[in-house]
């Protein structure tokens, strides 16, 4: 039925939050798009599993735990560099610059 | 009718993704993205995975995205300081690696799964019909996938741990 717009509209997010990590410096929005990479890919599992089993329903739901598992580690992460070099600016962030 | 309401609510979804990517203070970004989450979430429910729909709006759009408001009011972010945009070189190779990214991937909106392994069409509506909605997702979910299921309790675990050790000052 609306496989081929599903799939259509999840590459479309995905390049998106592929190009929103590509521009951007500030880290947390680099984070938010991440998340909206990892959404896209929800909605390909979600418009799959309509024609091949619960299953693909299921894996939307494993990749919400790993999501929220990131989304609290990296910005507890963001947080401690903050906390280090006052800024998150990924542009400043350049210790292991040679 | 519900072909039209699918198109409408993904124009919604990509049109505020481009705001979440494009625009300066980052909540607005944040808020931009919550309406992307909303949107999909009605897709899912277009796409018959309404428990899918409900944690959506429960874990990414209540729990997830206001992580990211408190962190980002927490290091007084909110304001529009100066444009953390790249420039031109970085938009070129963005928009290059876009396209080249989004012409595969478009590719597979006409590639359907083979026949032989497609259930017939109205297949998981019936399937909720029979087991309800939860259940049509829990059943398999605690049988099949009883072991992933405890893993993830680990990953969590884990995650709780790593988050409170990194963002303490002193352990």
């Amino acid at each position: 039925m609306l496989l081929g717009p599903a799939l259509a509209v999840s590459a479309v997010l995905f390049t998106i939050g592929v190009a929103g990590v590509l521009i951007r410096r500030n880290a947390i929005v680099i984070f938010m798009c991440v998340e909206l990479m990892l959404n896209a890919v929800n909605l390909t599992f979600v418009a799959l599993a309509q024609r091949l089993g619960v299953s693909g329903q299921i894996f939307v739901f494993f990749v919400m735990a790993v999501a929220a598992a990131e989304a609290a580690v990296g910005l507890a992460i963001i947080l401690a560099i903050y906390r280090h070099r006052e800024t998150v600016d990924l542009g400043k962030i350049n210790l292991l610059k040679g | 009718m519900t072909t039209i309401i699918f198109w409408a609510f993904a124009a919604i979804a990509v049109g505020s993704a481009l705001l979440c990517v494009t625009r300066r203070s980052p909540i607005a970004s944040a808020l931009w993205l919550v309406l992307t989450l909303f949107a999909l979430a009605a897709l899912f429910v277009i796409l018959d995975a309404q428990f899918i729909a409900v944690l959506q709006v429960l874990v990414y759009a209540g729990a997830i995205m206001v992580l990211f408001l408190f962190v980002i009011m927490l290091l007084n972010l909110g304001r529009a300081g100066p444009s953390d945009r790249k420039g031109a070189l970085a938009w070129a190779v963005a928009a290059a690696l876009g396209a080249g990214l989004l012409v595969p991937l478009a590719g597979l909106a006409r590639a359907a799964p083979p026949a032989a392994i497609q259930l017939p069409e109205g297949t998981m509506a019936a399937l909720q019909q029979q087991q309800g909605m939860v259940g049509a997702v829990a059943r398999p979910l605690f049988e099949t996938y009883l072991v992933p299921f405890e893993i993830t309790s680990l990953l969590l675990l884990a995650a709780i741990v790593g988050a409170v050790v990194l963002a303490k000052r002193k352990l």
